[in-house]
């Protein structure tokens, strides 16, 4: 007899999707948990941490931003493969104002999202009427070469790069900060991708051409889409700035391009959980595995193909799947 | 000078076409943008780098094998891998960048840098050539960059195979009700574009020395020139070729060396302002790319 695997959703699940979820505490905690525990986590963890790893925690939070703004991206039918532009385009813009005139980093960090998300937006702008893998390819030799413009034309410190930024002023603070900014970019955005608004960037995801049908001016949305997520990057990598008090060329490295989207591979793409859960994963596990220096990379890289074949949905679907439905063997008819 | 820098020109004119025709031809039939074509490019020169000085075989040999390990390589990359996820755009992008990266990092982790590591050149000569002098290394270049060229027309219009990848690169449906084998096709197109990228490692390397981060270079140069060219056209790669190569060199006498990167920068997005299919890209222009 042959069997296949039946789904179905848990009667807590359906229970608790309408109104009357409010009428037992069981059901309002099966639909809080899942969104409590990751702001538990963030707030509670760094508290039992050493200062060492208090640093990890901070990379772990600016890392888990670039994976959330390369997902929306992604969401919108963009893939990049410079997530690194933003990034590098942040830090650059913080790094010489506050070298420059020395203003505080509490202006210079929002200022530096704000303005690097215009750059990044007005970089791209020419690229964007490009679809699926042109796109890639563009945001993949963009960082690469403005790394080679500034290495040649010696601008903004040249190969040495700037140093002496003002550091944030108390350690707690620079960690809270990027955390709740992390949490803020992750639960925003996914507010966001709900809404009609939401909507229309995944359509143009789908199917772009029945979205211009509706009367929608696609090149508009994808524009719009294209500044929230460089400016959520910029400002992760203005942030990284003022924590390591240096900017330099190593903030266009190819490591800030492939990280977020490793971690967005691994937790799953379109829900921005997955990417926060893979940075998590990914950004620890590569701390540990400090030891073995440059075989990191190797191992993101055969990391992201054994999970682009062997596991596409990510870990997060996997998790979402086994929270919300139960699985059994049914004989097939 | 005018005329010497004309000669270098052409040259680097010549080693972009080869750089860019593998990713072209992959790309073209398939529609699988290979991205580990760059550390497939490092990986035959490493390869044949060992096979000279670690099992000490003659440089033609090693040279040979190597194409061939390395056009091996691009087959079992597509069967074992991109198969699983054809069609998949992001996937196949990921998947191929995750392998580039993997083979060019493990490189350089195992410490394969520096100047000892490089490949010797064919014929060791070099004469005056319009008051300027030139290496036989570089007439070759040019002259294989011409005969590949031509070579590759020709079997696309006028070899059966050949016909079969033109086949499935316009249509991949009715193709198959012609009996190709598009899955059969995609592997060889794979592996034949590894293949190509073996080739010009074989003939550009001896001009200085091999680098992990050469991987990237290639990549990055073999990309932008089929962006310019418009992806899977062979005028378009051959055009683009010249327009690059040429400026970069010109740039590189007359105005600095530093500025030949932005030349290529301002030159790729010049053109996709203007025409965002590239030069020659007209082929499924609006299904594919806007």
């Amino acid at each position: 007899m042959e069997k296949r695997k039946e789904r179905i959703d848990r009667g807590i699940k359906a229970r608790s999707e309408d109104i009357f979820a409010l009428s037992s505490w069981r059901e309002m905690l099966y639909l809080a948990a899942p969104r409590l525990v990751p702001i538990i986590l963030f707030l509670a963890i760094p508290i039992f941490l050493n200062p060492y790893w208090q640093r990890v925690m901070i990379s772990l939070a600016v890392f888990a931003m670039l994976a959330i703004s390369w997902d929306l991206l992604a969401q919108s039918g963009m893939i990049s493969l410079g997530q690194a532009l933003f990034f590098g385009m942040g830090a650059y813009i913080s790094g010489t104002i506050n070298h420059t005139w020395g203003i505080h980093p509490f202006i210079t960090i929002p200022l530096a999202g704000v303005l690097g998300g215009l750059l990044c937006t007005l970089i791209l702008l020419p690229v964007l009427r490009l679809r699926g893998i042109y796109f890639s390819m563009f945001t993949l030799i963009l960082p690469l070469m403005l790394v080679r413009t500034i290495e040649a034309t010696k601008i903004f410190g040249g190969t040495e790069g700037l140093s002496g930024m003002s550091p944030l002023p108390s350690s707690w603070l620079e960690l809270y900060l990027i955390i709740i900014a992390t949490l803020l970019a992750f639960f925003g955005f996914r507010r966001m991708m709900g809404s009609d608004y939401g909507l229309i960037l995944k359509g143009i995801c789908d199917n772009d051409r029945s979205v211009t049908n509706a009367g929608i001016n696609i090149y508009w949305y994808k524009t719009q889409a294209l500044f929230f997520s460089s400016a959520v990057g910029a400002f992760a990598g203005a942030y990284m700035t003022h924590v390591y008090m240096f900017v330099g060329m190593p903030v266009f490295a190819l490591d800030y391009s492939i990280m977020p989207i490793a971690s967005v591979v691994v937790g799953g793409v379109g829900t921005f959980s997955g990417a926060v859960l893979g940075a998590a994963i990914l950004v620890p596990l590569s701390e540990i595995l400090r030891g073995i220096g440059g075989l990191r990379i190797v191992l993101y890289g055969l990391c992201l193909v054994i999970f682009i074949v062997a596991v596409p949905e990510g870990i997060f679907h996997y998790i979402q799947r086994k929270y919300q439905q139960f699985e059994r063997w049914v004989d097939v008819d | 000078m005018f005329l010497g820098t004309l000669v270098y020109a052409i040259v680097n004119s010549f080693i972009l076409i080869l750089l860019a025709i593998g990713f072209n031809l992959t790309f073209g039939i398939s529609g699988v943008a290979n991205f580990a074509y760059g550390a497939l490019y490092i990986l035959s020169a490493y390869l044949s780098w060992m096979l000279m000085h670690l099992l000490g075989f003659p440089f033609l040999i090693s040279a040979l094998l190597s194409i061939l390990i390395t056009t091996l390589v691009g087959a079992i990359m597509y069967r074992l891998v991109l198969l699983r996820v054809r069609g998949q755009a992001l996937s196949e992008v990921i998947a191929t960048f995750g392998i580039g990266l993997s083979i060019l990092e493990l490189f350089r982790y195992l410490g394969f840098v520096g100047f000892e590591y490089t490949l010797p050149v064919f014929i060791d000569r070099s004469f005056v050539f319009a008051g300027t002098y030139i290496d036989m290394q570089r007439i070759l270049i040019v002259v294989l960059g011409m005969l590949l060229v031509v070579a590759l027309w020709l079997f696309t219009h006028h070899t059966s195979l050949g016909l079969a990848f033109r086949g499935i690169a316009q249509d991949e449906r009715t193709a198959l009700t012609f009996g190709i084998d598009s899955d059969w096709i995609a592997t060889l197109s794979v592996s034949m574009g590894a293949g190509l990228a073996a080739i010009a490692a074989t003939i550009i390397i001896p001009l200085g020395s091999i680098a992990p981060s050469e991987g990237y270079d290639v990549l990055i140069k073999a990309l932008a020139v089929c962006i310019i060219g418009g992806l899977g056209s062979t005028g378009g790669v051959i055009t683009a070729g010249f327009i690059i190569g040429m400026a970069e060199r010109f740039t590189d006498t007359y105005i600095g060396s530093h500025w030949t990167m932005i030349v290529s920068l301002i030159a790729i997005l010049l053109v996709l302002v203007i025409k965002p299919s590239g030069l020659f890209g007209h082929q499924k222009e609006l299904e594919e790319r806007i």
